[in-house]
């Protein structure tokens, strides 16, 4: 039997390439409003810094930068997916392969990151 | 819903994004080490003739990128489309652009300008 598109991982990939680019272009104003602060705020903008040594915000970034990151690399196989020729009937596969390893990837980067703040 | 143009765009701008997506990424990793304050950011950046115009270029694309990708978002999820959709996505790729913009100003060359 046919399994639902929904189990299927490349289907996954592409809700979760949907899903991290939502949540980074909901982050970036608040990313970027944390910066201007550099130009009207200095005293907040230490605070707001100060703030993600909590535990709690370090998590929340490891999550931020695992969305950045599976979305740079769930991104290259897109562009590897519509401008590369297939090269064999075998294409699928290779991309249910690569779609796993930009998983991969952005988790080892994410976590690099979040032992680094820790 | 997405003509030639923005679907160009959206790629060129994901192709000029991707080196400065690992620069960001190894940024980040080398400068979180021992928490982050605003002297440390600020050394970094300012006056810094390499950083404006990396974290310019990074701002424009992903103001270009985002606001076309949200595009695609609200017309298959939300039913968007014809003038709505245009005028969500200008305002925003025009809000990111002025954010943006403003943060990458303020971290770079708004003291030494004053």
């Amino acid at each position: 039997m046919k399994k639902p598109a929904r189990t299927h991982r490349l289907w996954l990939a592409y809700m979760l390439h949907r899903l991290s680019g939502i949540g980074l272009v909901l982050f970036l104003p608040i990313h970027f409003w944390l910066l201007s602060l550099a130009l009207t705020d200095r005293a907040a903008m230490a605070d707001a810094l100060q703030f993600t040594a909590h535990p709690l915000v370090k998590i929340a970034e490891y999550g931020l930068v695992f969305l950045l990151a599976v979305h740079l690399f769930g991104g290259v196989r897109l562009l590897v997916l519509e401008w590369a020729r297939p090269v064999s009937n075998r294409w699928t596969d290779v991309h249910k392969t690569l779609a796993a390893f930009a998983v991969a990837l952005a988790f080892a980067v994410s976590t690099l990151f979040f032992l680094r703040a820790l | 819903m997405l003509n030639l143009r923005l679907y160009m765009l959206q790629r060129l701008t994901a192709l000029v994004m991707v080196p400065l997506v690992i620069g960001h990424l190894a940024m980040m990793i080398y400068a979180i080490q021992d928490g982050l304050t605003v002297g440390e950011i600020l050394q970094r950046t300012q006056g810094s003739v390499a950083w404006f115009c990396f974290y310019g270029l990074f701002v424009v694309a992903v103001s270009v990128h985002g606001s076309i990708g949200f595009r695609v978002i609200l017309h298959e999820w939300a039913n968007l489309r014809g003038r709505a959709l245009d005028l969500v996505t200008l305002a925003t790729g025009i809000g990111l652009l002025i954010l943006g913009s403003r943060a990458v100003w303020a971290v770079t060359f708004a003291e030494l300008a004053s």
